[in-house]
């Protein structure tokens, strides 16, 4: 298991998604799924930034574990900012044209689809959020 | 992220390579807003992009708004990851994709 604190800002994604890739290279984590855990770390690190402690700065904790039979990459984020449950949103209608599209909801639900499980619970004062990829 | 374009009279080729995120959307925002004006032909390759991110179709939502208004947008050379994320999000139906 590794572990990263950081302030959670817009500009630390980047760190962010360094971090995650340095464990997934080692695992030989295919390009593909490497590219969806960006997305997903882009999403959910993005969402803690915007709206966690605003308008303060507060730090949020990514942890990357791995599991095995089958072989899978368990990414959990942890925050200290206002209670919020991504998950209890409804998702959005993907099938209006493009006037009446609404982008709200759509990061989220892109994470939904691209792993494998996702799961929310708040606890001791914590948002956590966990992802999981089967690699 | 790196943007590059090309003029055409009327036509505008936009090459966005990198990566499409929180952090580099505004930037290809502003870039759009300022550069479609009169165009009648927008075409966006994506054959270096890696991939985008909700905040990357936000942007493409908007443009395509705005060309429809006054000509049309077409998508090309996207790659498998972003082909999916087209198809799971619906965008594959409002966008042209080539």
């Amino acid at each position: 298991m590794k572990e990263l604190t950081i302030a959670a800002t817009v500009e630390n994604i980047e760190t962010v998604t360094n971090f995650v890739n340095e464990q997934l290279e080692a695992l030989d984590c295919p390009m593909k799924a490497q590219m969806q855990i960006a997305i997903a770390i882009d999403e959910l690190f993005g969402n803690i930034a915007h709206y966690a402690y605003n308008p303060d700065v507060g730090d949020a904790t990514v942890r990357v574990e791995v599991v095995k039979d089958p072989l899978a990459v368990v990414i959990t984020f942890i925050d200290k900012g206002v209670p919020y449950d991504p998950l209890a949103k409804a998702d959005p209608n993907i099938t209006l044209s493009a006037e009446e599209r609404e982008i709200g909801g759509l990061g989220i639900f892109m994470v939904k689809k691209t792993m494998d499980d996702i799961t929310y619970e708040y606890k001791d004062g914590q948002n956590i959020l966990k992802i999981k990829k089967q690699l | 992220m790196t943007i590059e374009q090309i003029v055409n009279a009327t036509e505008l080729t936009v090459k966005v390579a990198g990566r499409l995120d929180t952090t580099t959307a505004p930037e290809l925002e502003t870039f759009l807003k300022q550069s479609i004006e009169g165009v009648e032909k927008l075409i966006l390759d994506f054959s270096e992009l890696e991939y985008l991110s909700s905040a990357g179709l936000r942007i493409l939502l908007t443009t395509q708004k705005a060309m429809n208004k006054q000509g049309e947008m077409i998508i090309k050379n996207i790659n498998e990851t972003i082909n999916e994320i087209f198809e799971v999000t619906g965008f594959i139906d409002i966008l042209t994709v080539e």
